[in-house]
């Protein structure tokens, strides 16, 4: 917080235009957003959760409204076998040199190692592209009970959680997810380095 | 941009394409009579000639054509758009028109219509001024034009592709105009901690990807015009972000929203492309050096013994190709190739290779090097980097740059060298 500190001498010098001019805009286009702007546009939510919205559900609750919702008229009933992506374990293992389809890799399309609620290190991340993604052609029309209840039910079925734990902003970042340590560091990214050293 | 000056040298490769290329029309026979080179009719197509007074059309005789990957169709059932390869094998030049860019969607996506008056761009979250932009005033700030390749991560040849839009369909490149998002979020100011954003789209999924802030600052761009016109609605209109030399899924169509933040958020775009390994890891995000023949390629057949010019496509996600080789006895030996467009930074560049066959069978193929020396590797230098034995399985981590091969038959006919 050096800023901070540096503050009472700014006054004192009565300076405080000229230090911040380094950070000043340039042009001036733009307009400043509300904080109701941003909160309504906001929807991204970090691994922490710190932007999880109030609420709460169940996987019991999720059940039925894996139904309501027409989520099982995509995914199949038991979330699995159907046209779209399966989200439930349960399907054939992964067979071992078996090139997933292009652009599939280590997706959501491969059997059980792809589903989301195991491959994903973060539960955040299921109840983020549910709140995005889905139900398909009515994205962005479920409550925040709901996609918690909806993410409580997929990570109970896939045996995570246990089925009458409650997701709410609190305990949902918590959940201990079965991969959660199952992926290297990501590379560091630097002007103008190639992507591996050494790699022929 | 950084090209020889003419000397005797290219002069005399002129000559020697020029008497060439006479030779081989003589020999095919092609040389058409002075009835052959009139038009076979005037152009009066009843009912559209305001339409192509107004917008151009190509001729009816070219029939190039995108067409979806083998793996999943395009409209699928839900009636999603998901890979859409493009035809490499008729380009030249650098630029691939924007009506034969691929397209790429994540888990498949409809194309959103936006009106570009109501749309706007809100960069927030770790700035001292949360800022939202109208397409009016983006497109009053400073710009740049420039050229750039994109290239899905799934872009990769198969033993089962016959032609090099099924091998290599999934890059395309175009002139993008834009600001640069480092001028933006000056404009917003960074706070200090801040390290990634996240860019996200306004179509229905609101595909989102973290990006680091360096690779922000950097390079990226916020985009309203391609080749000449306003981003097409395919490749993310009104606004595309465009992160240079990265992934597709880093090329965030319909932009609407750029989040300062302080970690990976690993957001569905992003933890469908982290794994285990470091290394594979490493090989994601940024492409890698690249090429590839397009002519001539798979499913093409060549007409006889004679003169040819090899053609085809190089590019790296680390900056501009720096030379081009070319084997035509199936790596043993390699020639330099002549670039034959600008070297843009982490763009396509065509390169050409005067070729006589003389009718036997053999096998053609192309490397490259960028600027940083990084050599485009073949499967056998993969396969022995991972200690994998090098067989039709064998598939290469990370994002796939290796070298490709086109076997040409006796007969003239071209095929997938993997196959």
């Amino acid at each position: 917080m050096g800023s901070l500190k540096l503050l009472p001498i700014v006054m004192i010098l009565g300076i405080c235009s000229h230090i911040g001019l380094a950070q000043a805009p340039t042009y001036g286009l733009g307009r400043t957003p509300n904080a109701e702007e941003i909160r309504a546009w906001d929807i991204s939510i970090s691994p922490t959760g710190k932007e999880l919205p109030p609420g709460r559900g169940t996987a019991k609750e999720g059940e039925q409204l894996f139904r309501q919702k027409g989520c099982a008229g995509c995914h199949g009933a038991t979330g699995i076998g159907a046209r779209a992506p399966a989200l439930v374990k349960g399907g054939p293992p992964a067979e071992p040199g078996k090139a997933p389809p292009a652009g599939m890799e280590g997706m959501h399309m491969v059997p059980d190692t792809g589903i989301m609620a195991l491959r994903s290190p973060y539960a955040v991340t299921i109840w983020d592209y549910i709140n995005r993604g889905m139900p398909l052609n009515r994205e962005g029309t479920l409550k925040p009970d709901e996609v918690y209840a909806l993410t409580a039910f997929l990570l109970y079925k896939n045996e995570v959680i246990k089925e009458d734990e409650i997701m709410d902003a609190q305990t949902l970042p918590k959940v201990s997810m079965p991969n959660r340590n199952g992926f290297a560091n990501l590379p560091e990214w630097k002007h103008r380095a190639p992507r591996l050293a050494g790699y022929p | 941009m950084k090209e020889k000056p003419m000397d005797s040298k290219k002069s005399n490769r002129r000559g020697f394409l020029r008497g060439g290329a006479a030779a081989a029309g003589l020999a095919a026979g092609v040389v058409q009579s002075v009835k052959g080179q009139v038009p076979v009719s005037p152009w009066r197509e009843k009912g559209t000639n305001k339409e192509v007074i107004a917008y151009g059309e190509r001729s009816r005789f070219v029939t190039s054509v995108r067409s979806p990957v083998a793996e999943r169709d395009s409209p699928d059932a839900f009636g999603l758009m998901f890979h859409v390869l493009s035809p490499l094998q008729d380009s030249v030049g650098s630029i691939t028109p924007s009506s034969l860019h691929y397209v790429a969607t994540h888990r498949g996506s409809y194309v959103p219509e936006i009106d570009p008056k109501e749309h706007r761009l809100m960069i927030h979250g770790m700035v001292d001024r949360p800022l939202i932009f109208t397409l009016d005033e983006l497109k009053r700030l400073p710009y740049v034009t420039r050229v750039h390749f994109l290239e899905c991560i799934g872009n990769r040849s198969k033993p089962t592709h016959k032609t090099v839009q099924e091998t290599h369909g999934m890059t395309s490149c175009s002139e993008w105009t834009g600001v640069l998002l480092s001028v933006l979020l000056k404009e917003a100011g960074v706070q200090s901690g801040a390290s990634w954003i996240v860019a996200e789209g306004a179509e229905e999924i609101k595909g989102a990807s973290s990006i680091p802030l360096g690779k922000a600052m950097d390079d990226c761009l916020v985009c309203y015009g391609q080749n000449g016109e306003p981003v097409r609605p395919q490749q993310g209109f009104p606004l595309r972000l465009i992160v240079p030399g990265f992934e597709g899924i880093y090329q965030t169509k319909y932009l609407r929203r750029i989040k300062v933040v302080d970690r990976y958020y690993m957001t569905y775009n992003d933890y469908g492309h982290i794994n285990p390994d470091p290394k594979v890891s490493a090989l994601g995000n940024q492409i890698g050096p690249k090429s590839v023949i397009t002519y001539p390629s798979g499913g093409q057949k060549l007409s006889g013994p004679g003169f040819y010019e090899i053609s085809g496509l190089a590019w790296s996600g680390a900056g501009a190709i720096r030379k081009v080789e070319v084997s035509t006895d199936g790596g043993k030996s390699w020639k330099d190739a002549e670039l034959r467009t600008p070297a843009y930074p982490m763009a396509h560049t065509r390169f050409g290779f005067h070729w006589k066959w003389d009718g036997k069978e053999c096998e053609l193929q192309s490397r490259c090097t960028d600027e940083l020396g990084t050599v485009q590797p073949t499967r056998a230098e993969a396969a022995k980097y991972f200690n994998k034995p090098l067989d039709s399985n064998f598939r290469v981590p990370g994002a796939d740059n290796t070298v490709q091969p086109w076997r040409v038959a006796s007969d003239g006919s071209v095929h997938n060298g993997l196959a």
